[in-house]
């Protein structure tokens, strides 16, 4: 069967985000707004056929590490939508 | 002689300068190679040059190592001939594995296109070959994601081995944050894999090769690359 399995890059912590803290000073510069940080990702909405979630969480997990993230500055997270 | 191979994805767009500099600098042949060839047979070295490989889709580079012409850049790579990439040929080096670290967006954000100044830290690459460490080079930027990343014990270890082949410095030489264009650790402009066969930097050698483009330090860095092939 067909799993719907959504994958979440972010970059690491370790990593300096421009774009997030860029956009952290844009919510301040609106008076009634604040964030104490941003961290900008990115995700990604997969269809994979799998007889299990969590044979479609391995599929995801591996296309995650080989081709969504690049690990030496991104990690990742998988999770199963269930609807 | 030298046969000289310069790839060629959907979306790159600095083939023609780099084709041009090679042969007018070298006076050796070049020839263009489109991403889905499976052999590399006969030439000596490659080049990657800049542009927007796949459109940068995913990643800077992203995309490209899935081109079919990556195996035998590899094969090219590990049979110790000279392995280039220029700008967002360097980030396909990177995404493929054959250089270390990866560019992350630039410090400010900004494309960044100007002059920049570097310093040559180690002539053990194809990118160096003869010249001397600590001479500075004239060439443009034209960027906005080359701020170069690695975890500190991947810097140390660069570091270390001499892998760092350019900073970027000031007009005297000094490296400081002033000089760096985009945020890189350690101001780094390019860099060389431990063998010392695959090298890259970020500017651009291939637009300043000959007077009438306003600069010519570039041409050194394809002597390079063609004492390399010699050696």
């Amino acid at each position: 069967m067909t799993f719907r399995v959504r994958v979440l890059v972010r970059l690491r912590p370790s990593v300096y985000d421009p774009q997030g803290e860029a956009i952290r000073r844009a919510i301040g510069a609106d008076p009634h707004l604040s964030a104490e940080s941003v961290r900008q990702g990115k995700v990604f909405d997969l269809e994979v056929k799998a007889g299990s979630p969590a044979e479609a969480t391995q599929r995801a997990e591996a296309i995650a590490s080989k081709v969504l993230a690049n690990p030496v500055l991104e990690n990742f997270s998988v999770r199963v939508l269930l609807d | 002689m030298a046969r000289f191979a310069v790839l060629v994805f959907p979306g790159t767009n600095c083939e023609g300068d780099v084709l041009h500099a090679l042969k007018t600098v070298t006076g050796q042949p070049a020839e263009l190679v489109w991403h889905k060839e499976g052999s590399l047979a006969g030439f000596d070295a490659a080049v990657v040059p800049g542009g927007f490989a796949h459109g940068d889709y995913l990643r800077a580079g992203g995309l490209a190592r899935f081109s079919p012409v990556m195996e035998p850049l590899a094969r090219l790579a590990e049979s110790g001939r000279a392995v280039v990439g220029i700008c967002n040929g360097f980030q396909i080096l990177q995404e493929a594995g054959l250089l270390p670290g990866a560019m992350l967006r630039n410090r400010s954000l900004s494309y960044v296109c100007r002059d920049v100044r570097l310093r040559v830290e180690a002539n053990s690459s194809p990118l160096t070959l003869g010249l001397p460490a600590g001479a500075t080079l004239r060439m443009p930027v034209g960027h906005a994601e080359g701020n170069f990343r690695a975890d500190q014990d991947v810097l140390d270890a660069l570091e270390a081995e001499e892998q760092v082949i350019f900073r970027y410095c000031d007009e005297h030489g000094e490296v400081t944050e002033a000089a760096n264009p985009n945020g890189s650790r350690n101001s780094i402009a390019g860099v060389r894999n431990r063998r010392g066969n695959v090298a890259a930097l970020m500017p651009h050698p291939d637009r300043a090769y000959e007077e009438a483009l306003g600069a010519v330090d570039g041409r050194r860095l394809f002597e390079s690359l063609h004492r390399f092939t010699e050696a």
